[in-house]
């Protein structure tokens, strides 16, 4: 496969290849986006589709105060999220790179992903058993006598859909950082005890710039799907931890108002993608 | 390292925490899902036998679960062999764009997706439509592990089975195919696994056969039901390790094959 022919050659049979998963990503991701987009710029006549362009659904949406109120506390509880989730898994994804033989560290990273893979539903409930007012948590805290009465701070609000996101995208967050501390040369860390950096400034001089790559790409893969999630905020959230995406289906299953609807999504969208590249850009001149 | 071996045996106690409590509350006498326990039955599980709607759903999710992988594993397989083995232009950004909805929320391909089906198709909603869309967020997946069964295969295998006379295609089945064929398991279990455990996007998709999930977001409303769920979700949970473990097993034999190391997980 030398020469310029070989290698236009080499062109086509990878475009005749990725043309098939490409073009369904068109067909399926990039034109039905296009389609929210344009019906944003709708509105919704009874049962009809007024297509003449407009303004107003956005206006609508951010002069609602209960719209503001649910897109600023879905950005507020997907930072918190992310941080928090990031800053748990860190430690582990570090111990499981460092300190984890070899060959053990397989199992170690299959035993973290397993509770991913199990049935999302039942796993969001069941931390409505164990945070709830008789649940598993305040009976075992009222058993040891470590409480008085149960504690209900952790159930139907915004720390209740903290704590169970946080457990939900915990190997998405571990996973990357692992990746990128694996990739770190371990004579560098030798290196800079040699030079007279203890093990402290050696971990915030050399092994945490070094991760920065992983913790961008967990930060960000734990925050753009926090946004939207329906779930969590339903099952465990309570009226002062609903999220936007509560309001996207209402608008759309039930009020019967798509365009309203995706305009919401859009405005999710948007301050997820502007709040994510912020936080890139933030990065790359901190560490330059 | 012992704090933080101590932490990392808590971390793993706090992921595991809610599929402990699964068993027990499953196999617990009491209607309600609290302690103290009541004793030992497996009602709940006789309970899932008579519910036939349920038994509809769960056929519904597997119809959906098997094509939506056979589907993804095959875009997979192309996108993963372009990217391995070829160079064009605007190759990063094609590919990327394919990998976009491992990070795009969930209700956004959701309602662009209603949109498409029901305000301008105007086709309606059947389980198709939810195929459609899993297949779309499976892919991303099923890249991600066959990239590694491609990876370091060495091109050279398929060009001396040409040089022996086979076609390109030829080649490609008879050597390629078999050495990456772990991978291809792997990809079809894992895509089957997220398809059947889906919710948010069949909520919003399924016509008039609820899936699986769909039918026990409805069961969670009623009190009187959730045993059962605590029941189904033991089985659930008992069939995805299996999946997970087989599908580990066979990511592991197909890095063999390739002659890498083992580097990791699935994503």
């Amino acid at each position: 496969m030398a020469g310029s022919r070989g290698l236009s050659q080499d062109a086509r049979a990878g475009l005749a290849l990725v043309s098939a998963p490409f073009l369904y990503a068109v067909l399926l991701l990039a034109l039905p986006i296009g389609a929210i987009i344009l019906f944003s710029f709708w509105t919704q006549d009874f049962l009809e589709i007024d297509t003449t362009f407009t303004l107003n659904n956005y206006r609508e949406a951010l002069s609602e105060q209960i719209y503001l109120t649910l897109l600023g506390r879905s950005v507020v509880i997907a930072l918190i999220v992310t941080v928090v989730t990031v800053v748990l898994a860190f430690p582990i994804a570090y111990y499981v790179s460092f300190y984890v033989q070899p060959s053990r560290k397989s199992i170690w990273l299959f035993l973290i992903t397993i509770p991913f893979w199990t049935s999302y539903l039942v796993r969001v409930f069941l931390w409505k058993v164990i945070l709830g007012f008789n649940g598993v948590l305040n009976t075992g805290l009222l058993n040891l006598g470590i409480i008085d009465e149960p504690l209900t701070f952790i159930l139907y609000n915004a720390n209740a859909v903290v704590i169970t996101l946080a457990h939900a995208f915990a190997p998405f967050a571990i996973l990357p950082i692992f990746v990128a501390l694996e990739k770190i040369d371990r004579s560098l860390l030798e290196a800079s005890r040699d030079l007279g950096e203890n093990r402290m400034t050696t971990f915030f001089r050399v092994t945490l710039p070094l991760a920065m790559p992983g913790v961008v790409g967990a930060v960000l893969i734990v925050f753009i799907p926090t946004i939207g999630d329906y779930v969590t905020p339903r099952l465990v959230g309570g009226p002062e931890g609903a999220m936007i995406s509560t309001m996207i289906q209402t608008q759309f299953l039930r009020l019967n108002n798509a365009p309203l609807g995706a305009t919401l999504a859009i405005l999710a969208m948007l301050s997820v993608t502007a709040i994510s590249l912020a936080f890139v850009w933030l990065n790359r001149r901190w560490l330059r | 390292m012992n704090t933080l071996r101590i932490y990392a045996i808590g971390y793993l106690i706090f992921l595991y925490a809610p599929i402990v409590l699964l068993p027990i509350f499953a196999f617990n006498d009491g209607q309600i899902i609290a302690f103290p326990l009541q004793g030992f039955s497996t009602r709940w599980f006789a309970e899932l036998m008579t519910i036939t709607a349920l038994h509809d759903a769960v056929l519904n999710s597997l119809f959906i679960a098997v094509l939506s992988a056979v589907f993804a594993t095959i875009l997979g397989l192309c996108a993963a062999r372009a990217g391995t083995r070829h160079k064009w232009p605007f190759k990063k950004g094609m590919l990327g764009f394919i990998m976009v909805p491992l990070v795009l929320p969930e209700i956004i391909v959701a309602v662009s997706l209603l949109i498409v089906f029901v305000q301008i198709l105007d086709i309606g909603l059947s389980n198709w439509s939810i195929i459609a869309a899993h297949t779309l967020i499976c892919t991303p997946f099923c890249i991600a592990i066959l990239n590694g069964a491609f990876a370091n295969l060495d091109p050279s295998m398929e060009e001396a089975a040409m040089d022996l006379g086979e076609s390109r295609w030829g080649a490609f089945v008879k050597v390629t195919l078999p050495l990456v064929s772990p991978g291809i398991v792997s990809s079809l279990l894992i895509s089957f696994t997220i398809s059947l455990d889906e919710f948010i996007i069949a909520f919003f998709l399924s016509g008039a056969n609820p899936t699986m999930p769909v039918y026990i977001w409805g069961m969670l409303r009623f009190p009187g039901q959730l045993p059962a769920v605590m029941a189904l979700g033991t089985i659930l949970v008992t069939v995805s390790v299996i999946l997970l473990v087989t599908a580990e097993y066979f990511r592991r034999r197909g890095l063999a094959r390739a002659g890498l190391k083992d580097t990791g997980g699935f994503l």
